[in-house]
């Protein structure tokens, strides 16, 4: 089959891989019929996660069709039936999954010793997102193995289109998981850094839980309208104001009751001399994320606020204003979304029209330009937001 | 095991039992002694090189006090080699190299010195002949690995999301073993509380062995050993406690290897391993997946499950070319 591959930092490219088998009583092998491109997918393309090897086949957002099921999958699924397939791998049987901690799941990460030895504690493996994280073929292919396929795999009505329902695989859990993370109460005021996916579908799901106001913080005017025009956000370009003043000026002194990262290691800062700092410290390896957002999140939020974290790190950043974080008792939540969490609420919010995730699509293009999408996604062109590739 | 420190205050793995394995680490501390000593000379040398050469009765020739700063800079590199990797290892080597080159240096020296300045010289090859013969000493037993395998005992532990019960009786079906066991082929009864375990060894063979129960406390503990005349004479434990809360159950292995003799010693690094303890790490990993997932997890580059000895060299994450048995399902 046709899969697009990890070839080398900077390089993905569409290689010819066997199909999938079957290796386990409760896999299943899905035909995939939409996959999309994540920003996370970028920062392991740049070279930023480690233990990507080369020909590990790619992406964790996709969706397909049931064509072979082990004897073990149990839940009543069938070949043929459509499915949405979550990017944690979970088992659903260990106390992390039972606790709805699916991104943790203690069972999935064959490479659980490695990831202990970077990170302390292991967790959940991820669909084709380096060796660390368990070293699974992704989705980014014609066909794709689902492991636990009775917890990772939901089933999709056929009244919606792959359209609306495919970035239930990881895009709108995460989003709306960053705002369940702030504890909205009602009234309170959001702030969002990054308007990329993420950051849209949070800033959605931040006004659905009860926000009255939600501030989306980026540099590109064409995602900033888009965080305008579809989830009703007010904007602020950090390349144009200064992004704590401007804060600061509309709450009236208080701060954001919440602030979200949705941007994570390889952020920017509207100076080019603090920009190149952390860019410098990452390309020497004193540190390996660049955290300006973050930064940026903890120095403007209200005393007493929530920063959630949902913007994807690595490993390790330098300068974290701890001084203001302490002293001023603010809350810090994150994680990689636990996906299967979320999916069966928000299919129903789909269903009843409440959310149409559909509007951040601007690319959708064959599987075999995969290495053109990134191309157009990292680099913002052509106002890309984000990328479907169908097989 | 640290039995009581000061206050009478216990660790908190005692009442577990749980000996930690000592590693024997005197070689490691000398290597980093003279690694801190490298950094002063260093640091003496290029900071108050003027005060150094008088030390050692060279402050008379410029060429003598360059190449005492070179000396210098060369010291900052072995405090470089022997303080930074966790492991000291060749590091030692490369003190003794620089005090073959001091020595040369000082012969030469002593060649056209006479009188205090002389005598300040000879002291100080003196000294360096004696910090040569400590790093002699320092590199040889940092470069000779410990011998794992001498009557190792070898510790892990794990939570299972499974009640105490399900677990002892588990683990009490020894023929469960191999599920997660890889060394092991298979582990039968042969009656009279006895059991045959047989591992596989290098090149499609194995090797057999006869174990009894020697110790065995429903839901806490069981433990095992190798008859008489075992060519792997070994023995186990493992126990059983209601995690905190009721969270699951915890179990804790002890495996330990009687010290065999040579040839034996190389049989039991063929069914073990490098490194045991990993090993033993391995097994409880796939012991809870299989006890709480049904299944050994698999992914595209790990395509036999969990093993740390085989990480280091995976194959990319993409599908299996060869087709494999279709499995069961056992649950």
């Amino acid at each position: 089959m046709r899969a697009n591959c990890y070839i080398a930092p900077n390089r993905v490219a569409i290689e010819d891989v066997p199909d999938p088998q079957i290796l386990n009583p409760r896999d299943a092998i899905v035909r995939v019929t939409s996959s999309a491109i994540c920003g996370s997918d970028l920062h392991l393309v740049d070279g930023y996660l480690p233990t990507m090897r080369k020909g590990d086949v790619l992406g964790h957002e996709f969706m397909g069709e049931i064509v072979e099921l082990g004897p073990g999958v149990r839940d009543g699924f069938r070949v043929g039936d459509r499915v949405v397939v979550g990017f944690p791998i979970a088992c659903g049987d260990c106390a992390s999954c039972q606790r709805g901690l699916y991104s943790l799941c203690e069972n999935s990460n064959p490479n659980a010793g490695i990831a202990e030895l970077a990170m302390g504690h292991s967790p959940a493996a991820i669909y084709g997102y380096s060796h660390l994280l368990g070293g699974y073929a992704g989705g980014q292919a014609e066909y794709v193995r689902v492991p636990f396929a009775d917890v990772g795999a939901l089933k999709v009505d056929d009244g919606l289109a792959d359209e609306q329902v495919l970035f239930l695989s990881d895009v709108l859990p995460t989003g709306y998981m960053a705002a369940e993370l702030c504890d909205i109460t009602r009234g309170d005021t959001v702030a969002i850094w990054g308007a990329g996916p993420v950051g849209q579908f949070a800033a959605v799901s931040a006004f659905l839980l009860g926000a009255e106001r939600v501030i989306v913080i980026d540099r590109y005017p064409y995602r900033l309208r888009m965080a305008r025009e579809k989830a009703g956000a007010e904007i602020i370009n950090y390349e144009e104001t200064d992004v704590l003043d401007a804060l600061r000026e509309t709450t009236a002194g208080r701060g954001p009751d919440a602030c979200i990262d949705a941007v994570g290691m390889e952020s920017h800062h509207a100076s080019a001399a603090l920009h190149a700092y952390d860019r410098a410290k990452q390309a020497t390896r004193l540190e390996t994320d660049r955290p300006h957002a973050l930064r940026e999140a903890i120095l403007s939020c209200r005393n007493g606020g929530t920063i959630s974290v949902v913007g994807a790190y690595g490993g390790f950043v330098d300068k974290f204003p701890m001084g203001s974080f302490m002293n001023r008792s603010l809350t810090m939540r994150s994680g990689q979304a636990h996906v299967q969490r979320y999916m069966r609420p928000l299919l129903n919010r789909i269903r009843k029209g409440e959310i149409d995730p559909s509007f951040i699509i601007t690319h959708t293009m064959g599987l075999d330009d995969a290495a053109d999408g990134y191309d157009i996604f990292k680099n913002k062109q052509d106002e890309c937001v984000k990328v479907v590739l169908k097989p | 095991m640290s039995r009581s420190s000061t206050m009478d205050v216990r660790s908190v793995t005692e009442p577990l039992g749980v000996e930690r394995v000592s590693q024997p680490n005197g070689a490691e501390g000398v290597a980093r002694l003279l690694g801190w000593l490298s950094l002063g000379l260093g640091a003496a040398s290029l900071g108050a090189g003027r005060e150094m050469s008088r030390l050692c009765g060279v402050d008379d020739s410029r060429v003598a006090r360059t190449v005492l700063r070179i000396a210098g800079l060369r010291e900052l590199g072995h405090a470089a080699t022997l303080l930074v990797p966790r492991r000291a290892g060749w590091g030692a080597w490369t003190r003794v190299a620089g005090d073959v080159m001091d020595l040369t240096a000082c012969a030469m020296a002593l060649r056209s010195r006479r009188g205090p300045r002389r005598r300040r010289l000879l002291l100080a090859t003196s000294a360096v002949a004696g910090i040569t013969a400590v790093d002699v000493y320092a590199a040889v037993r940092a470069a000779s690995r410990p011998r794992p395998l001498e009557g190792e005992r070898v510790t892990a532990s794990v939570t299972v999301n499974r009640g105490v019960e399900e677990t002892y009786q588990y683990w009490h079906d020894f023929y469960n073993l191999p599920r997660f066991m890889y060394h092991l082929q298979s582990v039968r009864r042969i009656g009279e509380g006895r059991t045959r375990w047989t591992a596989k060894a290098p090149a499609g063979r194995t090797v057999e062995w006869d174990a009894e129960i020697v110790a065995d406390r429903t839901n806490q503990l069981i433990a095992w050993q190798s008859v008489d005349g075992s060519p792997v004479p070994n023995s186990g434990r493992v126990e059983f406690r209601r995690a905190a809360g009721g969270r699951g159950t915890e179990v804790r292995v002890e495996l330990e290897v009687i010290p065999p003799g040579r040839k034996v010693g190389a049989l039991v690094a063929k069914i073990f391993g490098e490194n045991p303890q990993q090993q033993v790490r391995d097994d409880l990993r796939r012991f809870k997946q299989v006890i709480e997932t049904g299944e050994i997890t698999r992914s595209d580059s790990n395509p036999d499950g969990i093993s740390v000895r085989r990480q280091m060299n995976q194959r990319p994450g993409q599908p299996l070319a060869t087709p494999i048995e279709r499995p069961v399902a056992t649950r």
